[in-house]
């Protein structure tokens, strides 16, 4: 793209009375534009294309690097991060048009932030953690293989971002299912050595009611993640063991 | 804690707790430390304790393991870290620190973070810069990520857990840690004498200000990267509660020591960091001998490439410690105009290491390139520029030495600030870095000092003749009204300036006149232009009205915070007329030959901490008053502070990395010395 192109961001907001309506902000195209600085334009001079001033839109930004997971939106029509976002690379197949909404199945707070607090009660749920018996020296952990690392490290970089919840048609006002991120990170902690002695407390956590079992397997999560984690792989061990533990948990009670 | 058992409920059964406010690296080891100790936590936090800036680190964690037979000890460590850090860094914590490394790693294993491993099944090291040893434990190359996520985890199952009584009766509906998520700390209660009671803070979304009651506070708020506009940092690193606290009371030290990271990648909304580690799996960097060479980079022949860091430092090579490549890559670019196409870039170069190994050791970072930069790294030399991207300098905090000069663990004194009740840890405090921050050691120190001040704090609040939960509610409701009526004050400002052109031209001149490169008559002028930016900032416009998740108030007060630490930082720079660590003017370089005062590191005159302690205002620009010593308390101990360094430890020498081992070796007998056996990295009870 070369300089002096302008590109429209129409962007969904709040309105003071509950409901939603869109704004329209030109922006000036600049190199390595992506959809943070194109807000951060909007923060300096909040002037929609027909010359109104309104508040800047507010959205939840960090790193800016896609790696602590804050500014998920769905931005034409596909949610992602929008730090990660360049509008060259969105933009390539042509038009000048970018839209910009909130995340659709957290409760909107404001404009594009969306409460996933859900999330982090899941982990709670899954005890997503190794049961540590304090952290006083207490010498060198267990040794892992090479091969077991390289299974956990990309399940173990999930930022909880919610892309994959967003994208999941399971995960709607009828259903209490627990989404991709939480059944991967079952996986993860029932891989570690000393998280696998609490495996099956998290197998029970993650069956029943909103647990694995109500994924209807349509691998939205999986295209959308970020962080390309193998999320469909991880619903398909998760769920092979619960079922084993359901099968034959109580032969070993 | 051995010994005693903290009574955690008030007389009236009120739940005593302990303020943390941040929830990196830092604050998560200080809210872990205390709950082990048995004292409930509220641990504040402007994002998700898991989106905190500390995820951002990538290359590794230090730690003396010695796994591959080089002889590498925790002392040498220690000497690296203060040659490293050009005898700023006070020496007992920097030991303690060394000593626990080995044990912090292996805790890290333990809590299940993916350590990189060999083939035997151990955890793997790599190098980094300002060593010659294979120090460096990493996780891919998202190593602050997976520790965040390891100590959060922690956190979170501390969460679910419930309080209980000096009898052990569990307290109904009370945790040991309550998170307040998406709120910001605006205020320290302080009572009469002086004394940190409690704090107020804001939440975010329904924009409520509220008083919290607590027995000590630690601030754990990491670094003001953000005062430079674009850097490595996240956008939440405004520095602001360190200015709060400052204007509060609390002393400042060396904000004049910013580290400026040699490799970064320029984007239009942030800096992106490209780890150190590149290098330390054997990156190279290098520019075109002829600069407007237009053949694709793959094309230039090595005979005609330039590796400017090689050929200076034959020993070293890429991994000279980040002050020193970070002024080296100025100069080509800057000096020689010898940057890429003449442009302030040069090539940083993994295209000759197995794609295999990259992926499995770098993948996270060269995925970072890749998404933002839009070339494939693997194949192709990344373009690489210096960025800010680390602050030395904080908060001023104690320490108590044991008797071999060591950290003392267990004594309130360790990371308290100089008002009485508040603590500092992580890149908020000032001590273990000195004048510049050796790669790898910034994970280490934010841990380590959470380790120190979680006991610290224990026996503190263990020894308080009076918790802040049995204080008149007068107290907190006073503060609680204050901080209201100005944030009412804020919200119905109806000038000329947006507050946010106002932080872009504070980052710009920032950028531009405190970094690398420091001379006087530009530094005056800078503090000229702060208080024209101050004064404008009276003038501010309130852009947004809304009484709901409204950013733009709070961002008011975050400017005002950045403003008045950016006097801090460049008013320090301006009296420290020297050259040390990050810290380089080139009038008083002693290897310039056009240096007008050539004198170098003056440790006659500079030896010293620069202790900035709040000043006031005239009319609507902030001071600054520089201080050499001043009297503070921990509980009922009186104590007196001065700005000296501890150098009990290693002996001053020349920091030359031209030369052979230039840490240690250079002082043969240090290096014979017997390793001291290393002390446990906690307050375990003793046997």
């Amino acid at each position: 793209m070369a300089e002096g192109r302008i590109i429209t961001f129409k962007i969904k907001r709040s309105s003071a009375g509950g409901e939603s309506h869109w704004d329209e902000f030109d922006i000036p195209w600049e190199p390595q534009m992506n959809v943070i600085s194109a807000l951060m334009h909007i923060q300096r001079t909040p002037k929609t294309r027909d010359g109104k001033t309104v508040a800047p839109v507010v959205w939840e930004q960090a790193c800016l690097e896609e790696v602590c997971g804050s500014c998920s939106m769905v931005i034409n029509g596909r949610v992602r991060q929008a730090c990660s976002t360049l509008i060259d690379a969105l933009l390539k197949d042509g038009g000048s048009t970018v839209t910009v909404e909130p995340m659709t199945k957290f409760p909107l707070v404001r404009d594009l932030i969306v409460d996933r607090s859900r999330m982090f009660e899941a982990l709670k749920k899954v005890k997503a953690w190794i049961f540590l018996d304090g952290t006083h020296n207490l010498g060198p952990g267990p040794r892992q293989a090479p091969e077991n690392q390289e299974e956990a490290y990309p399940l173990s970089r999930c930022m909880t971002c919610g892309c994959c919840v967003e994208a999941c048609p399971n995960v709607n006002d009828s259903s209490p299912f627990i989404g991709a991120f939480a059944i991967s990170q079952v996986r993860l902690f029932n891989l570690h050595p000393s998280g696998k002695m609490n495996a099956n407390e998290r197998l029970d956590a993650i069956s029943g009611v909103g647990g694995v079992a109500d994924c209807g397997k349509a691998q939205n999560c999986v295209e959308v993640c970020p962080k390309e984690i193998p999320l469909v792989d991880s619903i398909a061990v998760v769920g092979r063991d619960t079922l084993k533990r359901a099968l034959f948990g109580w032969l070993l009670k | 804690m051995a010994g005693s058992k903290y009574v955690c409920t008030t007389s009236s059964g009120k739940v005593r707790r302990v303020a943390v406010v941040g929830g990196g690296l830092a604050g998560l080891m200080t809210v872990i430390k205390l709950c082990e100790a048995g004292v409930p936590v509220d641990l504040f936090s402007l994002v998700p304790v898991k989106r905190s800036h500390s995820v951002c680190a990538q290359g590794g964690i230090n730690a003396s393991v010695n796994t591959k037979g080089e002889g590498d000890s925790p002392r040498v460590h220690f000497e690296e870290t203060v040659l490293g850090g050009d005898f700023l860094a006070q020496q007992p914590p920097c030991l303690g620190m060394a000593d626990a490394a080995p044990g912090i790693v292996h805790l890290l294993d333990r809590m299940g973070v993916p350590f990189n491993r060999t083939p035997e099944g151990l955890l793997d090291f790599r190098r980094f810069g300002g060593t010659l040893y294979h120090r460096t434990a990493f996780a891919g190359a998202t190593t602050g990520q997976q520790l965040l996520y390891a100590l959060d985890e922690q956190v979170r199952r501390f969460e679910t857990m419930q309080v209980e009584d000096d009898r052990g009766v569990a307290i109904p509906g009370e945790k040991m840690v309550r998170k307040f998520e998406f709120w910001d700390f605006v205020q320290l209660v302080l009572d009469d004498e002086g004394t940190c009671r409690g704090l107020v803070a804001q939440d975010l979304k329904s924009m409520e200000l509220r008083a919290f009651p607590a027995d000590a506070v630690c601030l754990a708020t990491g670094g003001p990267g953000i005062i430079f506009g674009r850097s490595t940092n996240s956008t939440i690193n405004t520095g602001i509660a360190n200015a709060i606290a400052y204007k509060q009371g609390a002393v400042y030290g060396n904000g004049e020591m910013i580290q400026i990271h040699p490799t970064a990648i320029p984007g239009a909304d942030k800096l992106r960091l490209i780890s150190e580690s590149a290098r330390g799996e054997g990156g190279r960097v290098w520019v075109p001998k002829d600069p407007m060479d237009k053949r694709d980079p793959m094309q230039i022949p090595e005979k005609e490439r330039r590796y400017f860091l090689e050929d200076k430092y034959p020993l070293y090579k890429n991994l000279v410690p980040r002050d020193v490549a970070s002024r080296e890559l100025f100069k080509v670019c800057y000096g020689e105009k010898a940057g890429i196409m003449g442009r302030n870039e040069v090539y940083l170069d993994l295209t000759h290491i197995p794609e295999a190994m990259l992926r499995k050791k770098l993948a996270g970072i060269l995925e970072i390139y890749e998404k933002f930069v839009g070339v494939d790294p693997y194949h192709n030399p990344m373009k690489v520029f210096p960025a800010v991207h680390y602050s030395m300098g904080g908060m001023w905090v104690d320490f108590e030495r044991d008797e071999r000069g060591s950290l003392k663990l267990g004594s309130p004194r360790n990371q308290a600030t100089s008002v009485t009740g508040l603590y500092n840890v992580g890149e908020s405090d000032y001590q273990y870095h000195g004048a510049n921050r050796l790669g790898a050691n910034s994970l280490l120190s934010t841990i380590y000092a959470g380790m120190v001040a979680g006991p610290a704090i224990a026996t503190y609040v263990d020894n308080l003749d009076r918790s802040a939960f049995d204080l008149p509610a007068e107290l907190f409701s006073k503060v609680e009204k204050s901080e209201q009526k100005k944030f009412d004050d804020l919200a119905s400002r109806d000038g000329t300036e947006n507050p946010y052109g106002l932080h872009k031209e504070l980052g710009e001149m920032m950028l531009r006149d405190v970094t690398i490169e420091r001379h006087n008559p530009v530094l005056e002028k800078v503090i000229e232009k702060l208080g024209e930016l101050e004064e404008r900032y009276t003038k501010v416009a309130v852009v947004d009205k809304s009484t709901k998740a409204n950013q733009a108030i709070p961002f008011m007060r975050h400017l005002e915070g950045m403003l008045i630490l950016a006097r801090v930082i460049t008013e320090g720079a301006l009296a420290r007329n020297e050259c040390r660590g990050a810290h380089y003017k080139p009038d008083y370089d002693d290897k310039n030959k056009d240096a007008t005062h050539p004198i170098g590191r003056d440790d006659e005159n500079w030896l010293r901490s620069t202790l900035a302690k709040w000043g006031g205002r005239d009319g609507a620009r902030s001071k600054v008053s520089f201080i050499r010593e001043f009297d503070y308390a921990v509980g009922s101990q009186k104590l007196h502070a001065t700005d000296a360094i501890d150098i009990s430890l290693m002996t001053l020498r020349k920091r030359d990395y031209t030369k052979k081992k230039a840490a240690f070796a250079a002082d043969p007998t240090a290096a014979q010395k017997p390793a001291e056996a290393p002390k446990p990295a906690d307050d375990a009870p003793k046997a």
